[in-house]
């Protein structure tokens, strides 16, 4: 049975097709990248799943219920579909503590030390359990976005989206990040990511999907699709990232 | 020929005064930045209307000098069956404009707060209210925070004009003091320094507040 | 008692009017030409120089401009140096606005990069050189918006020679509402009037913000 479930997807930005009719299936423990060329539509797609963009035609589900991005709609979402982004976007007012509290407390409406529990198990997840009064600021890029995660994990998702996760760090830093999804993934957590790290996508990931042109162009099991491509396009990516 | 020593048995009236003028700045400074963030909010966020309203409320004070507008509403607003006392004018008076123009300077702010602040909230289930009043308000303050403690420092500073509907602040003090004494030189000059002393209290304690409130720049 | 029409009481304001704007211009004209030289003054990095106008600026801010104009009316003529109303008014406005001006040009000079000041250094040219050619150019493009919003703060601080007895726009209200008993309406006018001399400033100050971000 698929978690998340996407039937004909188009979406357009004023006159500009991005998506067009994309048909997907992630079923649970699946962890799935996304690759393709900038502006081939990857992190829209990725953003329609959680209700961040709006899509005109088609259908998206996750666990079930039809994501639309009505604001109540993605607040629901929010229990079941966690997120990453590329630039960590985590408060900077807030210490490292009570970014992943904040929304346990006023959204699950946990109590303040229930919360606290969930934190520091999450932080000690992602391997930075002495960072829990830090302020963000204090943090390397990798650090950050090691905390984002274990923020969207104290929700208790059943799917994390990551777009481009690793995009914006230094180069040492991505194997910390990489090693977090790794562990992840091997607790049997359902993964979407859009990414450009084709040796994590071959050996963590189980499936890749090749988008090209706002179409889901090819996709297959990760180590096929990646070392045997059957387009032009895919082998022409793979040759320009590899 | 100056003779500062005159002013001596009028202590009293300058600190009365003095306490005066610190009573509505206090209580006028904090109410001047509610209606501001309210306004900067409804400005940033709110529909079409009720940002035209906000902008219409924001121009019409901004351009129309202050002492106008108090004469407006301690004299005009009776007039049409308002009675207020010269306090209440002055509270409302310094209230709206300190409003209008920290509505701007909030806005300024809000404005500055990347989108993905939001996006981060709203993926972890947060609604509108509670990105606001939790994630966005915090870092959006601490980045227009010395435009408002300045503006907060002119509106006091302004407040002198509030004498002139015999409220018994600090300039109504030297008033009164000069007229019994002739001593206006020396009158008013201390009187300038007073004001002088309290725009620096207010900068200082801004500046407690503001390390308190945004700690967490200090910190790096 | 006369009676007034509505048109008597807009005449009345409008040829006082005359008078803020004269008031306005001249405080702008005497405190911008202060605020030159201060400018000058402080770019000369002298320490004792900078000081100075640290303490000017801290001074002539830190003050209500009510005081100022009582300081200089009241106080210069019991210290026995005669002055007009007008003429206070404008010393007044002049140590006001020259204050808040350099401040604002200051905030313009040091948004230029220093890599302008080094650069021209190494051409080999001096101070005034640099100031001149390469500096003012650039600093005056970006303090124009701010300078003509400051202008509407000027406006509306001439209301507060009506205080110190002089007849512009706020004082020929106050009277006209002595003489009439229609304050609600009065006002009213004083402040639309008012509004219809600022509001185009501050448009234009808006404009010209625009344009320039633009241009950048």
């Amino acid at each position: 049975m698929s978690l998340v479930k996407l039937d004909q997807v188009h979406k357009y930005y004023g006159d500009f097709h991005v998506l067009k009719g994309i048909d997907l299936n992630i079923k649970a423990g699946e962890v799935v990248s996304i690759i393709g060329r900038s502006g081939s539509g990857k992190s829209t797609l990725l953003r329609c799943i959680n209700g961040l963009e709006e899509y005109q035609q088609g259908g998206i589900s996750v666990d079930d219920k039809e994501v639309t991005s009505e604001d109540i709609q993605v607040r629901r979402l929010a229990l079941s579909v966690g997120m990453i982004f590329q630039n960590f976007n985590l408060f900077p007012h807030l210490t490292v503590g009570e970014n992943i509290m904040l929304a346990p407390t006023i959204v699950l409406k946990k109590s303040k030390s229930d919360a606290g529990t969930i934190a520091k198990a999450m932080l000690e997840k992602v391997g930075l359990g002495d960072k829990f009064d830090s302020y963000p600021e204090k943090l390397s890029g990798g650090q950050q976005q090691r905390v984002a995660i274990a923020r969207a994990l104290a929700m208790n998702p059943k799917v994390l989206l990551c777009d481009e996760i690793t995009s914006a760090l230094d180069p040492e830093l991505v194997g910390d990040v990489l090693k977090v999804l790794e562990q992840l993934a091997a607790e049997g957590m359902t993964l979407v990511l859009v990414t450009h790290e084709m040796n994590f996508a071959r050996d963590v990931g189980n499936r890749v999907v090749f988008m090209h042109q706002g179409k889901v162009w090819e996709q297959g099991d990760s180590k096929t699709l990646l070392s045997e491509p059957k387009t032009e396009e895919l082998k022409q990516f793979i040759g320009a990232v590899l | 020929m100056l003779n500062f020593s005159d002013l001596l048995p009028y202590t009293d009236v300058f600190l009365g005064g003095l306490l005066t003028t610190i009573e509505l700045t206090v209580l006028t400074t904090f109410l001047g930045v509610m209606v501001g963030t309210l306004c900067a909010s409804i400005r940033q966020y709110g529909n079409k209307a009720s940002r035209r309203v906000v902008t219409a409320y924001v121009e019409l004070i901004r351009n129309t000098p202050f002492i106008v507008q108090l004469f407006f509403i301690f004299f005009g607003l009776p007039s049409i069956g308002f009675l207020l006392t010269p306090w209440q004018a002055s509270i409302i008076a310094l209230t709206i404009n300190l409003g209008a123009y920290s509505t701007e300077i909030i806005r300024a702010g809000l404005s500055n707060i990347p989108k993905g602040q939001w996006e981060a909230a709203k993926v972890l289930g947060m609604n509108f209210r509670q990105t606001l009043m939790r994630v966005v308000f915090t870092p959006a303050f601490e980045k227009i925070y010395p435009a408002l403690t300045s503006q907060c420092i002119i509106v006091m500073l302004g407040s002198a004009v509030l004498s002139q509907i015999s409220v018994q602040d600090l300039t109504y003090a030297a008033n009164l003091v000069q007229s019994r004494n002739f001593r206006a030189f020396e009158s008013y000059v201390v009187t300038a320094l007073m004001y002088l002393g309290l725009a620096m209290l207010m900068r200082y304690v801004f500046s407690l507040i503001g390390k308190r409130v945004f700690a967490y720049r200090e910190v790096r | 008692m006369i009676d007034f029409s509505n048109w008597d009481i807009v005449r009345n304001l409008l040829f006082a009017t005359q008078w803020t704007v004269l008031l306005s211009l001249a405080a702008f004209v005497c405190g911008s030409s202060v605020a030159l030289c201060l400018s000058a003054i402080r770019l000369t990095r002298n320490p004792v120089m900078v000081r100075f106008v640290k303490v000017y600026i801290e001074l002539f801010q830190g003050t209500p401009l009510l005081m100022q104009m009582f300081l200089c009316f009241f106080g210069l003529s019991m210290m026995g140096y005669e002055i007009s109303a007008w003429g206070a008014a404008i010393l007044s406005l002049t140590l006001f606005t020259s204050a808040f001006l350099v401040e604002i040009w200051r905030g313009c000079i040091d948004t230029l990069p220093k890599g302008q000041w080094e650069a021209s250094r190494v051409l080999g040219m001096n101070f005034l050189q640099t100031l001149r050619f390469i500096i003012l150019p650039q600093a005056m493009r970006v303090a124009f918006a701010p300078t003509v919003g400051f202008s509407v703060q000027v406006v509306k601080g001439t209301a507060l020679a009506s205080v110190i007895g002089f007849v512009e726009l706020t004082k020929a209200g106050t009277m006209l509402n002595n003489a009439t008993f229609e304050p609600f309406k009065v006002f009213i006018f004083v402040a639309l009037i008012y509004f219809a001399l600022c509001y185009p400033l501050s448009l234009f100050s808006q404009f010209l913000e625009k344009k320039y971000h633009v241009a950048r």
